[in-house]
């Protein structure tokens, strides 16, 4: 049972499951708890985009909000103009990912704490100028009335066809990102996370995988902003400062960073809990922070972190009494507990 | 003219606060490894400890003030460092910096929940008069806030490197494994840094929070401006983080001025990322030796 519970199998299970449900939900909830669901998913696209930068490839960046914002404004402002959704979609991933390239060249110079400080001025630039730029983001009143595509015939207009839209392209980035963490460039960026010297004198081109971390996990990011944009129709500059980005780096490090489920475990505590914690009212935040800080405290990997010691804890505990059964049958062969204490 | 030495007056002034909370923010870097990203909150806060203390002892101004400066010993000093930093240090930068987040928020939310989510006047230490210098006009607010902070400036370098305690001090953020054989007590060295952000923290907000009024909100700007003074100035020097400070107070002011108010807040964060890209040990830090 417990080998099973961190089985490739019991993954695939998981994620058919999960999908299965997100796919009859809409028949039982209102507009409003699609919308919020929809809101999970964006949420976590652009967290699954973090997580490829920060969990895989190490480098931190606090500026995935203003790729979100970025993506979300290329987006509304195509779309507004009457670009046909597909190709603003793809404009934005293409944007965020060129952007994304450039704000990967301090991380070439400069590490840690200020890397981070880099992507953090960067992100509340990309508000300055979401906020002042009148011309092209309309300022403060921001965009309204974007319109929801209408992809071969198939109108997403109403909740719950453009909620089937966001669960379609979530999968789709989804198994993207899982893709890449697969492939040859995702061990590249867990080599550069690890050990970027070794990797570089393995012949892993540090220099590149590093740009490429960041314009891979930003253009997620922009992915995301062009799904927010139809989803609220309305957002101003106010959507994206500095809080969404430090919001998705909190969803990925409570979700756990560098596992693959972490980004949607970590959205559903920022977007989600609090909906269905309504008894905390105004007060969601403060508990919110208190245990974000308790769990770096006791398990700084994140909620799936503490997901796995608690299953190794079991099957230490399972190991630990079948060795004391099996001392008390010494004698008795039993092929089956000697595999299990085998492990 | 006039105007000129107007903005450079009360840009020195900011600064001089800026530069405040950066000597206290790198000294947490420098003896722990803590990039306190609620450093803001903790200049917003001492100004509510000082209003909850009128408001519900109903004390006058000044025992109000000696209450929060304790207050900001106690919580933003001791209870930080114990709750929050010590159990966290062994996991490694990161997690510390998330954890301080989720302390801004926390600090944030709780004063926005049981205090006021509105600005709350703040009285100022001494009363505002504008003295008038070469046709300037200069607010008596603006020579006092770079009296005072001179003053916790020079006295704070005095103990660095005029006293025992300040060498030891200094020994603790060099090498904490040597001044420990030397027979430092590095722990005790570690808290007193954290006292004195508390104490640096409580300065700057008794003399911010008269200017800005006192709001919940206020931390956001202060947090950013004292990680870019510290950076612009050198990550490991106090003079880097006040020289740092002052640049920042003046470049904002000016700019606000001269180049265009909408941007105001661009400018700092431009010369922060050129300052990183081309000189990221900062404009008086020495280069550190990169790890690997």
């Amino acid at each position: 049972m417990m080998d099973f519970l961190t089985s490739r199998a019991f993954k695939g299970t998981v994620f058919v499951l999960l999908v299965a449900g997100l796919i009859i939900l809409p028949f039982f909830l209102r507009p409003f708890g699609l919308l919020l669901v929809a809101m999970w998913m964006v949420h976590a696209v652009a967290a699954l985009g973090l997580n490829l930068t920060l969990g895989y490839a190490g480098q931190i960046s606090m500026a995935q909000g203003a790729f979100v914002g970025i993506g979300a404004y290329c987006t509304g402002l195509m779309t507004l103009a009457g670009v046909p959704y597909p190709v603003a979609f793809l404009c934005s991933g293409a944007l965020c990912f060129a952007i994304g390239w450039i704000l990967g060249y301090p991380a070439l110079r400069v590490q840690h704490h200020y890397l981070a400080f880099v992507t953090l001025a960067f992100s509340t630039l990309v508000f300055l100028v979401m906020r002042n730029e009148e011309w092209l983001t309309n300022g403060i009143y921001g965009l309204t009335d974007i319109p929801r595509p209408i992809l071969f015939g198939w109108n997403t207009g109403k909740a719950k066809d453009f909620y089937f839209f966001t669960l379609l392209m979530t999968s789709i980035l989804a198994f993207c990102v899982w893709w890449i963490i697969r492939s040859p460039w995702g061990r590249a960026f867990v080599a550069l996370r690890e050990n970027p010297v070794r990797a570089l004198s393995l012949g892993v081109d540090t220099r590149r995988y590093t740009l490429m971390a960041f314009a891979m996990g930003s253009s997620i990011g922009g992915f995301a902003g062009a799904l927010y944009a139809p989803l609220v129709q309305f957002f101003e500059p106010n959507s994206f400062s500095l809080t969404l980005s430090l919001k998705l780096l909190l969803m990925v490090i409570v979700g756990g960073a560098g596992t693959f489920f972490g980004p949607f475990i970590g959205a559903a505590t920022e977007v989600l809990l609090p909906e269905w914690l309504r008894i905390a009212q105004g007060y969601y935040l403060i508990i919110y922070a208190m245990l974000v800080m308790v769990l770096m405290m006791f398990c700084p990997t994140g909620i799936i972190g503490l997901g796995e010691r608690l299953i190794s804890h079991l099957r230490q505990k399972k190991i630990s009494s079948e060795r004391s059964a099996q001392a008390q049958v010494m004698g008795a062969d039993k092929p089956g507990q000697k595999e299990g204490a085998g492990q | 003219m006039a105007a000129f030495i107007q903005l450079f007056v009360s840009g020195l002034a900011t600064g001089a606060i800026y530069a405040l909370v950066a000597v206290g923010f790198m000294l947490l870097w420098q003896t722990s490894q803590t990039i306190n990203f609620a450093q803001g909150e903790f200049v917003m806060i001492p100004a509510f400890f000082v209003l909850w203390a009128i408001k519900i002892l109903g004390v006058g101004f000044w025992p109000a003030v000696g209450i929060a400066v304790v207050a900001s010993l106690l919580i933003l000093g001791l209870l930080f460092k114990r709750a929050i930093v010590d159990p966290m240090l062994r996991h490694g930068v990161l997690p510390l910096v998330i954890s301080t987040i989720a302390l801004s928020i926390f600090l944030k939310e709780a004063v926005k929940d049981f205090y006021s989510s509105q600005a709350q006047p703040f009285q100022a230490m001494i009363p505002s008069e504008d003295l008038n210098l070469f046709g300037a006009v200069i607010s008596s607010q603006s020579i006092f806030i770079l009296l005072i902070a001179s003053g916790a400036v020079l006295g704070l370098n005095k103990l660095l490197n005029g006293t025992r305690l300040g060498r030891a001090m200094q020994a603790t953020a060099q090498n904490p494994s040597v001044a420990r054989i030397l027979g430092i007590p590095v722990e005790r060295m570690i808290m007193y840094t954290f006292l004195i952000n508390a104490l640096l923290v409580a300065l700057a907000s008794l003399m911010i929070s008269p200017i800005y009024l006192a709001k919940f909100t206020n931390g956001d700007t202060l947090g950013l401006a004292a990680f870019i003074a510290a950076i612009v100035g050198g990550f490991n020097q106090v003079r880097g983080a006040i020289v740092g400070g002052l640049i920042l107070g003046v470049i904002e002011n000016m700019a606000a001025a001269y180049i265009s108010a909408q941007y105001r807040g661009a400018i700092p964060l431009i010369l922060l990322i050129a300052v990183i890209l081309w000189r990221p040990q900062g404009l008086m830090g020495r280069a550190e030796e990169r790890t690997v």
